[in-house]
């Protein structure tokens, strides 16, 4: 497969004496979409904030393009390349689309101590950007909360894109959407996928993952329990192993035993 | 890419009307025209849209603009600033000491009081960002402590309530002539605090909607875990937001000093709410994250008007505070609704 831009060597993370984390050993490689599942509690939550620099590991190597890295910030992550785009906090509603594409990142212009914001250069960088990912915007001037919730996750991914992401983290970008608009989302994450970045989609829903993904990792009880291949994965299979097998079967038993009484 | 076209054409379909209205200070400059037309229908002096009323109200709006500008800003990255006011008269009285007292020559004794009210904003404003604690609580114990200061410190050493002399100092007249002077329009003169609010209603226009600074304003007040997420300094601008209306109150403290020649110990109190309303009554957010600063000098317009539109038009003035409490509520209600429209009934 493609060259790896971010690996993650046995890593473990504990808290204390809880153990979050251990043995998690991924690849994720350049232009394709790494889907990690796993259902709530399976660590996903403490995997990502890893991986976009939250949290250090407490064990294990993490390796971006062959190279060691130690983050002490999510901005050291962004520096090196790793934009992580959460659910909730990606954009602020009352602001214009451009505003919020440039936050943190204005474009100025002027001269010594007097500078302003060159406004119709981020106007038209974020319709480009926006159109390059498919979104047709005639208005980047319209308050970013009048988008739906999937285009502004587009909007996130979008500006992540732009500023330079190698690697793409999405985390449950579909878990608060509706059908169609899951649709959209997922349709960006191969856009991003298209133009070479590594996209890391956190999710679980298998469904959703199996639409876009390259290569899957299932989590339970924060380990590492299998990981597919597109091409020796199928969906039937996700499904159950995501649900946990042996678990659902318990639970199947235990309420038709409440339900009797 | 089928589907989504036909749903965007839906939601960018708006109206120039729509578009205009998106615009914060619209439903504020409605009111104002709506107000301004009322009083001079009911004014039976025949003066209040002419020069001599015009430079009536605009010298009532001047001192609440200059404050209610830099309130708005700091009400748009979501923090409140109560001790706004007291601390016109906290400025105006420790210039009027350090220069009655102490003999400094009044250009260093303004040095010192604009520095003074930044310290205080800055504490104001690390209180809050450190503690965490919400701004409304952090200045109102600033406002009282500031307030029973004025009182109590003037008594001390002046014994008694008013710091006066402050003409006799040296560099008065230059002082004067930047800060409280008059200039005169056809046969009226209107006061040089105009011209500092019309400045200032630019400036602020400009930092909010042009500079980087602006942009952090609105990301700090429309959601500080994104803005922070984003890179966003919240808390730096959030201080330097709260230094803005220590100093802006400042500059009213001086242009107050110098007019009246000294200063009464309760000046200021009280008009942090006028603050409020002109910044609220200018389509500024009460939970931050949006407003803007021509908004707020509306609304300071619309003060105006009204304090001296009702004697004008021989209403009883004790309803003032009745009337501007009417109008602050229709304004935010009007507001509100307008915001929804234009939003697309999304928020």
């Amino acid at each position: 497969m493609a060259n790896t831009t971010l690996e993650l060597v046995d890593v473990e993370k504990s808290f204390g004496s809880v153990i979050a984390n251990s043995g998690i050993s991924v690849k994720v490689d350049a232009a394709t979409v790494t889907c990690i599942l796993g259902d709530n509690g399976a660590g996903k939550s403490t995997l990502i904030k890893t991986l976009s620099g939250v949290h250090k590991p407490t064990k294990g190597k993490y390796l971006v393009e062959g190279i060691e890295v130690n983050f002490n910030s999510p901005r050291d992550a962004l520096d090196a390349g790793i934009a992580t785009v959460f659910q909730d906090l990606a954009t602020i509603p009352l602001m214009s689309i451009w505003r919020n594409f440039f936050i943190g990142n204005e474009i100025e212009k002027g001269f010594g101590p007097f500078k302003w914001l060159d406004v119709k250069k981020m106007k038209d960088i974020t319709k480009q950007e926006l159109l390059a990912m498919g979104i047709d915007l005639r208005d980047p001037n319209q308050p970013i909360g009048t988008l739906s919730g999937g285009e502004r996750q587009a909007v996130a991914i979008a500006r992540a894109v732009h500023f330079g992401a190698k690697v793409l983290i999405l985390d449950e970008p579909t878990s608060a959407l509706g059908v169609r608009q899951s649709g959209i989302v997922l349709k960006y994450v191969l856009a991003a996928k298209e133009r070479g970045i590594a996209v890391i989609f956190i999710t679980h829903n298998p469904n959703h993952a199996f639409l876009v993904g390259d290569r899957f990792y299932l989590l339970n009880r924060g380990k590492l329990v299998q990981s597919m291949d597109r091409s020796n994965a199928n969906i039937d299979e996700l499904t159950k192993a995501m649900a946990g097998g042996k678990d659902l079967e318990l639970l199947t038993t235990e309420i038709e035993s409440v339900r009797k009484k | 890419m089928s589907t989504s076209p036909t749903t965007d054409e839906r939601v960018k379909k708006a109206s120039f009307l729509t578009r205009a209205l998106r615009r914060t200070e619209v439903g504020a400059l409605l009111g104002a025209i709506a107000i301004f037309i009322l009083f001079t229908s009911t004014d039976t002096t025949g003066n209040f849209a002419k020069l001599p009323g015009i430079a009536g109200w605009t010298d009532i709006a001047a001192p609440i603009g200059i404050v209610a500008i830099a309130v708005a800003l700091l009400m748009i990255a979501g923090e409140f600033d109560l001790s706004s006011g007291v601390m016109v008269g906290t400025t105006g009285l420790l210039v009027g000491v350090l220069v009655s007292k102490l003999g400094l020559n009044i250009w260093l004794a303004i040095i010192i009081g604009l520095v003074f009210a930044a310290g205080i904003g800055f504490i104001n404003g690390f209180l809050v960002v450190r503690t965490k604690l919400p701004s409304f609580i952090i200045t109102l114990a600033t406002f009282f402590i500031l307030k029973g200061a004025n009182f109590a410190l003037t008594m001390i050493i002046t014994g008694s309530v008013r710091v006066t002399g402050v003409e006799k100092a040296a560099g008065y007249d230059s002082a004067k002539t930047i800060f409280a002077s008059t200039f005169k329009v056809g046969d009226q003169n209107f006061q040089i605090s105009l011209a500092w609010w019309l400045l200032l209603t630019i400036l602020a226009t400009f930092l909010l909607t042009r500079t980087k600074f602006g942009n952090w304003i609105f990301a700090a007040g429309g959601d500080q875990n994104a803005a922070r997420n984003a890179g966003v300094p919240v808390a730096r601008t959030k201080i330097a937001l709260f230094m803005g209306t220590s100093v802006a109150a400042a500059l009213v403290g001086i242009i107050f000093v110098l007019r009246l020649q000294g200063m009464q110990a309760g000046q200021g109190v009280g008009q942090e709410f006028y603050y409020i309303i002109a910044a609220a009554v200018g389509g500024t957010l009460l939970t931050g994250g949006a407003g803007s600063a021509i908004g707020a000098s509306i609304g300071a317009i619309i003060m105006g008007m009204a304090y001296i539109g009702i004697p004008f038009s021989l209403w009883n003035s004790d309803w003032t505070s009745t009337f501007l409490g009417a109008i602050l509520f229709s304004a935010v209600m009007i507001n509100t609704y307008i915001g929804r429209k234009a939003a697309g009934g999304k928020r």
